[in-house]
Protein backbone atom coordinates (compact mmCIF):
# COMPACT_ATOMS: atom_id res chain seq x y z
CA UNK A 1 0.00 0.00 0.00
CA UNK A 2 1.63 3.20 -1.29
CA UNK A 3 1.79 5.76 1.77
CA UNK A 4 2.76 9.18 1.20
CA UNK A 5 3.75 11.05 4.53
CA UNK A 6 3.27 14.96 3.92
CA UNK A 7 5.29 16.07 7.21
CA UNK A 8 8.07 13.17 6.77
CA UNK A 9 7.87 14.12 3.27
CA UNK A 10 8.70 10.12 2.17
CA UNK A 11 6.15 7.96 0.26
CA UNK A 12 6.83 4.54 0.67
CA UNK A 13 5.85 1.42 -1.66
CA UNK A 14 5.72 -2.11 -1.72
CA UNK A 15 6.71 -4.81 -3.82
CA UNK A 16 6.69 -8.57 -4.09
CA UNK A 17 8.36 -11.44 -5.13
CA UNK A 18 6.19 -14.46 -5.55
CA UNK A 19 7.12 -17.55 -7.10
CA UNK A 20 7.60 -21.27 -6.52
CA UNK A 21 10.01 -22.78 -3.75
CA UNK A 22 13.63 -23.01 -4.72
CA UNK A 23 12.76 -20.37 -8.02
CA UNK A 24 14.93 -17.38 -6.62
CA UNK A 25 13.39 -14.87 -5.27
CA UNK A 26 15.81 -14.54 -2.26
CA UNK A 27 18.58 -14.72 -4.38
CA UNK A 28 16.86 -11.76 -6.51
CA UNK A 29 16.87 -9.84 -3.58
CA UNK A 30 20.63 -10.88 -2.03
CA UNK A 31 22.00 -9.73 -5.42
CA UNK A 32 19.99 -6.26 -5.12
CA UNK A 33 21.73 -6.08 -2.07
CA UNK A 34 24.74 -6.62 -2.78
CA UNK A 35 25.15 -4.34 -5.58
CA UNK A 36 23.52 -1.50 -4.52
CA UNK A 37 25.18 1.88 -2.88
CA UNK A 38 25.16 1.31 0.83
CA UNK A 39 23.93 4.59 1.28
CA UNK A 40 20.89 3.42 -0.08
CA UNK A 41 19.41 0.47 1.46
CA UNK A 42 18.77 -0.52 4.51
CA UNK A 43 19.02 -4.41 6.62
CA UNK A 44 18.70 -7.13 4.59
CA UNK A 45 16.06 -8.77 6.89
CA UNK A 46 15.77 -13.04 6.42
CA UNK A 47 13.37 -15.11 7.81
CA UNK A 48 14.66 -18.51 7.07
CA UNK A 49 14.86 -21.71 8.41
CA UNK A 50 18.11 -23.63 9.03
CA UNK A 51 18.11 -24.95 5.37
CA UNK A 52 18.09 -21.14 4.32
CA UNK A 53 14.66 -21.32 3.11
CA UNK A 54 12.70 -18.43 3.41
CA UNK A 55 9.96 -19.10 6.75
CA UNK A 56 7.96 -16.10 6.12
CA UNK A 57 9.88 -13.37 4.28
CA UNK A 58 13.03 -11.46 3.02
CA UNK A 59 12.70 -7.63 3.63
CA UNK A 60 15.04 -5.40 2.35
CA UNK A 61 13.98 -1.40 2.26
CA UNK A 62 15.88 0.82 -0.86
CA UNK A 63 15.95 4.23 -0.61
CA UNK A 64 15.88 6.43 -3.79
CA UNK A 65 16.72 10.03 -3.96
CA UNK A 66 14.98 13.13 -2.73
CA UNK A 67 12.85 14.14 -5.96
CA UNK A 68 11.35 17.58 -4.94
CA UNK A 69 11.89 17.56 -1.65
CA UNK A 70 9.84 13.61 -1.28
CA UNK A 71 12.10 10.87 -0.26
CA UNK A 72 11.15 7.54 -2.13
CA UNK A 73 11.25 4.17 -0.59
CA UNK A 74 11.05 0.93 -2.12
CA UNK A 75 10.31 -1.84 0.22
CA UNK A 76 10.78 -5.44 -1.36
CA UNK A 77 9.36 -8.54 -0.10
CA UNK A 78 9.90 -12.19 -0.54
CA UNK A 79 7.08 -14.90 0.25
CA UNK A 80 7.73 -18.36 0.93
CA UNK A 81 7.07 -20.40 -2.50
CA UNK A 82 6.81 -23.46 -0.50
CA UNK A 83 3.38 -24.57 -0.95
CA UNK A 84 3.03 -25.75 3.09
CA UNK A 85 3.46 -21.41 3.95
CA UNK A 86 0.33 -20.23 2.27
CA UNK A 87 -1.06 -18.14 5.29
CA UNK A 88 2.53 -16.33 5.34
CA UNK A 89 2.28 -15.94 1.50
CA UNK A 90 -1.23 -13.78 2.33
CA UNK A 91 -0.06 -11.83 5.04
CA UNK A 92 2.86 -10.49 2.70
CA UNK A 93 0.72 -9.77 0.19
CA UNK A 94 -1.24 -7.29 1.64
CA UNK A 95 -0.91 -3.42 0.69
CA UNK A 96 1.32 -5.03 -2.23
CA UNK A 97 2.01 -2.16 -4.96
CA UNK A 98 3.54 -4.34 -7.07
CA UNK A 99 4.55 -7.68 -7.55
CA UNK A 100 7.66 -9.78 -9.46
CA UNK A 101 6.56 -13.44 -10.29
CA UNK A 102 9.92 -15.51 -10.32
CA UNK A 103 9.70 -18.87 -12.38
CA UNK A 104 11.65 -21.31 -12.20
CA UNK A 105 12.50 -22.79 -16.07
CA UNK A 106 13.41 -26.15 -15.44
CA UNK A 107 11.11 -28.47 -16.78
CA UNK A 108 10.94 -30.02 -13.68
CA UNK A 109 9.32 -27.40 -12.02
CA UNK A 110 7.03 -26.38 -14.89
CA UNK A 111 3.93 -27.70 -12.82
CA UNK A 112 5.05 -25.61 -9.30
CA UNK A 113 5.43 -22.48 -11.46
CA UNK A 114 1.88 -23.11 -12.46
CA UNK A 115 0.45 -23.58 -8.89
CA UNK A 116 2.05 -20.83 -7.89
CA UNK A 117 0.81 -18.55 -10.02
CA UNK A 118 -2.31 -20.07 -9.35
CA UNK A 119 -1.59 -19.56 -5.81
CA UNK A 120 -0.57 -15.93 -6.39
CA UNK A 121 -4.14 -15.08 -7.95
CA UNK A 122 -6.08 -16.88 -5.23
CA UNK A 123 -4.37 -14.74 -2.62
CA UNK A 124 -4.97 -11.59 -4.41
CA UNK A 125 -8.45 -12.08 -4.70
CA UNK A 126 -9.02 -12.24 -1.12
CA UNK A 127 -7.49 -8.53 -1.06
CA UNK A 128 -10.44 -7.89 -3.99
CA UNK A 129 -7.19 -7.48 -6.11
CA UNK A 130 -6.01 -9.03 -9.80
CA UNK A 131 -2.79 -8.91 -11.92
CA UNK A 132 -4.59 -6.27 -14.15
CA UNK A 133 -4.67 -3.73 -10.77
CA UNK A 134 -1.43 -4.42 -9.70
CA UNK A 135 1.84 -3.52 -12.02
CA UNK A 136 3.33 -6.94 -12.87
CA UNK A 137 6.26 -8.57 -14.17
CA UNK A 138 7.22 -11.94 -14.74
CA UNK A 139 10.84 -13.15 -14.52
CA UNK A 140 11.88 -16.87 -16.52
CA UNK A 141 14.75 -17.48 -14.02
CA UNK A 142 17.90 -20.28 -14.46
CA UNK A 143 17.90 -19.99 -17.77
CA UNK A 144 21.53 -21.24 -17.67
CA UNK A 145 20.84 -24.68 -16.14
CA UNK A 146 20.74 -27.87 -18.58
CA UNK A 147 17.29 -28.81 -19.08
CA UNK A 148 15.03 -25.36 -19.05
CA UNK A 149 11.66 -24.76 -21.51
CA UNK A 150 11.64 -22.21 -24.15
CA UNK A 151 10.39 -19.04 -23.50
CA UNK A 152 7.99 -19.20 -26.21
CA UNK A 153 6.52 -22.21 -24.39
CA UNK A 154 7.08 -20.43 -20.67
CA UNK A 155 5.04 -17.42 -21.79
CA UNK A 156 2.49 -19.48 -23.75
CA UNK A 157 1.30 -20.77 -20.31
CA UNK A 158 2.46 -18.19 -17.44
CA UNK A 159 1.89 -15.07 -19.67
CA UNK A 160 -0.82 -15.59 -22.09
CA UNK A 161 -1.93 -11.95 -21.05
CA UNK A 162 1.47 -10.20 -22.32
CA UNK A 163 2.74 -8.91 -18.88
CA UNK A 164 6.20 -7.59 -19.51
CA UNK A 165 8.73 -10.42 -18.37
CA UNK A 166 12.39 -11.16 -18.34
CA UNK A 167 15.15 -13.54 -18.90
CA UNK A 168 17.14 -14.10 -15.77
CA UNK A 169 20.15 -15.92 -14.36
CA UNK A 170 19.43 -14.44 -10.83
CA UNK A 171 22.98 -15.76 -9.48
CA UNK A 172 25.05 -14.33 -11.45
CA UNK A 173 22.70 -11.16 -11.39
CA UNK A 174 21.48 -11.34 -15.31
CA UNK A 175 18.22 -9.64 -15.54
CA UNK A 176 17.83 -9.15 -12.02
CA UNK A 177 18.13 -5.19 -12.13
CA UNK A 178 15.74 -5.21 -15.70
CA UNK A 179 13.10 -7.22 -13.82
CA UNK A 180 13.39 -4.38 -10.21
CA UNK A 181 13.39 -1.32 -12.72
CA UNK A 182 10.23 -2.34 -14.72
CA UNK A 183 7.97 -3.55 -11.85
CA UNK A 184 9.07 -0.50 -9.86
CA UNK A 185 8.59 1.98 -12.66
CA UNK A 186 5.00 0.47 -13.30
CA UNK A 187 4.77 1.24 -9.32
CA UNK A 188 5.87 4.82 -10.12
CA UNK A 189 3.60 4.80 -13.19
CA UNK A 190 0.16 3.41 -10.98
CA UNK A 191 0.72 6.29 -8.86
CA UNK A 192 0.85 8.96 -10.86
CA UNK A 193 -1.87 7.68 -12.62
CA UNK A 194 -4.34 7.23 -9.97
CA UNK B 1 -1.41 14.00 -10.17
CA UNK B 2 0.15 11.13 -7.66
CA UNK B 3 -2.57 9.65 -5.51
CA UNK B 4 -1.64 7.10 -2.56
CA UNK B 5 -3.47 4.28 -1.02
CA UNK B 6 -3.26 6.88 1.69
CA UNK B 7 -1.76 10.02 3.15
CA UNK B 8 -0.73 11.81 5.66
CA UNK B 9 -1.33 15.40 6.10
CA UNK B 10 0.99 17.76 7.94
CA UNK B 11 -1.94 18.71 10.41
CA UNK B 12 -2.96 14.69 11.06
CA UNK B 13 1.05 13.87 11.92
CA UNK B 14 1.17 16.84 14.14
CA UNK B 15 -1.88 15.80 16.07
CA UNK B 16 -0.47 12.26 16.04
CA UNK B 17 2.95 13.11 17.19
CA UNK B 18 1.32 15.09 20.12
CA UNK B 19 -0.43 11.88 21.33
CA UNK B 20 2.65 9.69 20.75
CA UNK B 21 4.47 12.30 23.14
CA UNK B 22 2.28 12.43 25.60
CA UNK B 23 2.29 8.29 25.77
CA UNK B 24 5.87 8.64 26.22
CA UNK B 25 6.43 11.35 29.39
CA UNK B 26 2.89 9.29 30.98
CA UNK B 27 4.22 6.10 30.49
CA UNK B 28 8.31 6.31 31.35
CA UNK B 29 8.47 4.09 27.91
CA UNK B 30 11.63 5.17 25.86
CA UNK B 31 10.38 4.73 22.55
CA UNK B 32 6.52 4.71 20.94
CA UNK B 33 6.67 3.96 16.95
CA UNK B 34 3.73 4.01 14.63
CA UNK B 35 3.35 1.73 11.91
CA UNK B 36 0.96 0.73 9.64
CA UNK B 37 -0.50 -2.75 8.82
CA UNK B 38 2.12 -3.55 5.59
CA UNK B 39 5.18 -2.62 7.58
CA UNK B 40 5.11 0.92 7.06
CA UNK B 41 6.82 3.33 9.36
CA UNK B 42 4.61 6.18 10.35
CA UNK B 43 6.14 7.84 13.42
CA UNK B 44 8.51 7.59 16.06
CA UNK B 45 9.23 9.94 19.11
CA UNK B 46 11.63 9.06 21.56
CA UNK B 47 14.99 7.87 21.86
CA UNK B 48 16.38 7.53 18.99
CA UNK B 49 16.35 3.62 18.50
CA UNK B 50 20.16 2.25 17.53
CA UNK B 51 18.55 -0.49 15.06
CA UNK B 52 17.12 0.39 11.64
CA UNK B 53 13.60 1.38 11.87
CA UNK B 54 12.16 -0.37 8.79
CA UNK B 55 13.59 -3.67 9.29
CA UNK B 56 11.58 -3.20 12.77
CA UNK B 57 8.51 -1.85 11.45
CA UNK B 58 8.01 -4.56 8.51
CA UNK B 59 8.74 -7.31 11.43
CA UNK B 60 6.38 -5.90 13.67
CA UNK B 61 3.26 -5.79 11.18
CA UNK B 62 4.59 -9.78 10.01
CA UNK B 63 4.73 -9.97 14.19
CA UNK B 64 1.00 -8.42 14.80
CA UNK B 65 -0.53 -10.05 11.64
CA UNK B 66 0.59 -13.51 12.25
CA UNK B 67 -0.81 -13.20 15.83
CA UNK B 68 -4.05 -12.07 14.27
CA UNK B 69 -4.31 -15.03 12.12
CA UNK B 70 -3.23 -16.96 15.43
CA UNK B 71 -6.39 -15.70 16.83
CA UNK B 72 -8.60 -16.24 14.47
CA UNK B 73 -7.59 -20.17 14.13
CA UNK B 74 -8.30 -20.19 17.95
CA UNK B 75 -11.91 -18.58 17.43
CA UNK B 76 -11.08 -15.06 18.31
CA UNK B 77 -11.55 -11.77 16.42
CA UNK B 78 -8.23 -10.91 16.72
CA UNK B 79 -5.49 -10.02 19.67
CA UNK B 80 -5.75 -6.29 19.79
CA UNK B 81 -2.41 -6.26 22.09
CA UNK B 82 0.76 -8.44 22.26
CA UNK B 83 3.38 -7.85 25.12
CA UNK B 84 7.07 -9.55 24.46
CA UNK B 85 8.85 -9.37 27.56
CA UNK B 86 12.65 -9.22 27.57
CA UNK B 87 14.86 -9.66 30.62
CA UNK B 88 16.06 -5.57 30.05
CA UNK B 89 13.91 -4.59 27.12
CA UNK B 90 10.20 -5.29 26.41
CA UNK B 91 7.64 -4.09 23.25
CA UNK B 92 3.84 -3.39 23.85
CA UNK B 93 2.46 -3.32 20.65
CA UNK B 94 -1.99 -2.36 20.34
CA UNK B 95 -4.10 -2.17 17.05
CA UNK B 96 -5.28 1.36 16.56
CA UNK B 97 -8.46 2.15 14.11
CA UNK B 98 -8.07 -1.39 12.05
CA UNK B 99 -5.38 -0.79 10.60
CA UNK B 100 -2.33 0.65 12.33
CA UNK B 101 -0.62 -0.14 15.05
CA UNK B 102 1.17 1.28 18.25
CA UNK B 103 4.47 0.08 19.29
CA UNK B 104 6.26 0.85 23.11
CA UNK B 105 9.50 0.15 23.65
CA UNK B 106 10.16 -0.16 27.62
CA UNK B 107 12.33 -1.03 30.04
CA UNK B 108 12.62 -1.30 34.03
CA UNK B 109 12.08 2.15 34.67
CA UNK B 110 8.39 1.74 34.13
CA UNK B 111 6.20 -1.48 34.21
CA UNK B 112 3.71 -3.27 32.22
CA UNK B 113 0.49 -1.96 34.14
CA UNK B 114 1.51 1.33 33.77
CA UNK B 115 2.38 1.04 30.19
CA UNK B 116 -1.03 -0.70 29.10
CA UNK B 117 -2.80 1.56 31.21
CA UNK B 118 -1.51 5.10 29.32
CA UNK B 119 -1.34 3.20 25.89
CA UNK B 120 -5.34 2.82 26.33
CA UNK B 121 -5.31 6.03 26.64
CA UNK B 122 -3.38 7.27 24.18
CA UNK B 123 -5.42 4.77 21.69
CA UNK B 124 -8.35 6.31 22.06
CA UNK B 125 -6.69 9.31 21.12
CA UNK B 126 -5.60 8.07 18.15
CA UNK B 127 -8.30 6.10 16.73
CA UNK B 128 -9.87 10.04 16.80
CA UNK B 129 -7.19 11.04 14.39
CA UNK B 130 -6.95 8.76 12.33
CA UNK B 131 -10.71 7.52 11.74
CA UNK B 132 -11.02 11.54 10.89
CA UNK B 133 -8.00 10.83 8.79
CA UNK B 134 -9.38 7.97 6.99
CA UNK B 135 -12.67 9.42 6.63
CA UNK B 136 -11.50 12.59 5.14
CA UNK B 137 -8.98 10.62 2.57
CA UNK B 138 -12.67 9.06 1.48
CA UNK B 139 -14.32 12.21 0.51
CA UNK B 140 -11.23 14.32 -0.56
CA UNK B 141 -9.16 13.51 -3.89
CA UNK B 142 -6.95 16.38 -3.25
CA UNK B 143 -4.55 17.25 -6.28
CA UNK B 144 -0.94 17.14 -5.42
CA UNK B 145 0.42 20.14 -7.47
CA UNK B 146 4.21 19.25 -6.49
CA UNK B 147 3.96 15.05 -7.73
CA UNK B 148 3.51 16.09 -11.53
CA UNK B 149 4.75 14.22 -15.07
CA UNK B 150 8.20 15.63 -14.39
CA UNK B 151 8.39 14.53 -10.51
CA UNK B 152 7.75 11.04 -12.12
CA UNK B 153 10.75 11.35 -14.98
CA UNK B 154 12.98 12.26 -12.13
CA UNK B 155 12.04 9.43 -9.52
CA UNK B 156 12.45 7.10 -12.98
CA UNK B 157 16.14 8.73 -14.02
CA UNK B 158 16.49 7.80 -9.95
CA UNK B 159 15.39 3.99 -10.49
CA UNK B 160 17.64 3.79 -13.97
CA UNK B 161 20.70 5.06 -11.64
CA UNK B 162 20.52 3.25 -8.23
CA UNK B 163 19.47 -0.07 -9.68
CA UNK B 164 22.28 -0.92 -12.19
CA UNK B 165 24.89 -3.73 -11.77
Amino acid sequence: MSLINYSSREINCKIVYYGPGLCGKTTNIQYVYNKVDPSTKGKLITLATEMDRTLFFDFLPLELGTVKGFKTRFHLYTVPGQVYYDASRKLILRGVDGIVFVADSQSSRFDANIESLYNLHENLEEYKLSLEDVPFVIQYNKRDMPDIISVEELEEELNPEGFPSFEAVAVKGDGVFDTLKCVAKGVLRKLSQN
Amino acid sequence: MVKADWTIYEEDYWAIQSVLKELIDNSNSQSVILIDKTGQLIASVGMEPEFDLMSFASLCAADFEANAQLATLIGEKDFSTLYHQGSDESMYLARVAQSIILVVLFNKRTTLGLVRLRVKKAVEGLNTILNGLFEKLEYENEDLKEFDESFTDELNREIDSLFQD
